[in-house]
């Protein structure tokens, strides 16, 4: 059994730092470990994009994968949208964010990714400031997708319905239930900021701390299931991240006041097709 | 008791206080999603992305606990 001045030992070895840690500067910009796996991370799918760039009628090699990939998302997409233009207008930056957010996952549980790195002396002790984090196990990464979704999502929902009925939908004047529902749309909007980068932070560092303290503790056989458990989780989240967009761009292009009766007749006639 | 104990406290009652909440919901989601197919099995594929999403939604306050307890502890 483990004494408990072996716990502590075990405890102090494990370096888990909430933040990303700095590696070098350019001029006076930091660049941190994250910022570089970000860095490998778009080369290789720039790498993808180049290989899958010369597209045959019958698809060979990599042109099948990404076509399998690119149909299967458009497929999931466009009836969450529910309209055609903007589907095929808004599916290229969907799908970056898909595969951008699904590699970034997995490449925190590459071996390598966390552990290879340099000691360094930091207020009177030495720890291992890592080379490679995951992007998205970084808050500052994740909230820029998140700020990314939202931004997108109002320009979109100006765009299509115009800036006076999207206004409408946070600013009502015609009754005192009707004005707190706008307040709480406005909240909801904001605080979208706040879910989905705490979202995709958490669930990505959480599976990273959890599977150092199971490996501190038992070292073999048990890690091997967590780590499938967590290439599921970071193919759920980059999932769930991209329909939640999708979601909410198709409730930001309904304008509500348009035309009520239409759409109920429309939907109470039976389908002609 | 030292500030640092009641730190640890305080994270430990964060993580386990905020897991219950989450637990139980996505555990009546998992139930109903599955007696939802188990009533109708063709639209298994759609039950299962909107239970996911709804999975997701519930779980979102325990990765908020998670970060709180997180938060406590290291800054």
């Amino acid at each position: 059994m483990l004494s408990n001045t072996d716990w502590l030992a075990i405890v102090n070895c494990m370096e888990i730092s909430l933040k990303a840690e700095t590696l070098f500067h350019v001029g006076s910009l930091p660049v941190t470990n994250s910022v570089l796996t970000t860095w490998v991370v778009m080369i290789l799918l720039v790498l993808i994009g180049l290989l899958a760039r010369r597209v045959r009628l019958i698809p060979r090699g990599v042109q099948n994968v990404v076509e399998m990939v690119v149909v299967s998302l458009y497929d999931l997409i466009k009836p969450i949208i529910n309209n055609d233009k903007v589907t095929r207008r808004i599916f290229p930056l969907l799908g970056v964010l898909f595969v951008f957010i699904l590699i970034s996952n997995w490449a925190g549980l590459l071996p390598g990714v966390g552990s290879i790195g340099v000691r360094e002396l930091h207020e009177g002790k030495e720890i291992l400031v890592p080379l490679f984090r995951a992007p998205t196990s970084d808050l500052n990464t994740t909230f820029a997708l998140a700020v990314i979704s939202v931004v997108v999502t109002t320009v979109l929902g100006v765009a299509i319905i115009g800036p006076v009925s999207y206004t409408k939908k946070f600013i009502r004047l015609t009754s005192p239930i009707d004005f707190f529902i706008g307040i709480f749309e406005m909240i909801s909007e904001l605080s979208r900021l706040l879910s989905y980068s705490f979202r995709l932070f958490g669930n990505i560092f959480a599976g990273e701390v959890m599977i150092s303290v199971i490996t501190f503790l038992i070292p073999w056989v048990i890690p091997a299931p967590l780590y499938a458990f967590e290439l599921f989780v970071g193919f759920i989240q980059a999932f769930v991240f991209v329909v939640l967009t999708a979601l909410f761009i198709s409730l930001a292009i309904v304008d509500h006041d348009a035309h009520p009766h239409d759409q109920v007749e429309a939907e109470l006639q039976p389908s002609t097709n | 008791m030292d500030a640092e104990a009641a730190k640890l406290i305080g994270m430990a009652l964060a993580m386990g206080l905020g897991a219950i909440g989450p637990g139980i919901g996505i555990g009546l989601i998992g139930a109903k999603a599955l007696e939802a197919i188990g009533r109708n099995p063709d639209v298994e594929n759609s039950i299962r992305t909107n239970m996911l999403l709804a999975i997701v939604f519930s779980e979102i306050m325990g990765i908020l606990a998670f970060v709180v307890a997180l938060i406590i502890k290291f800054v």
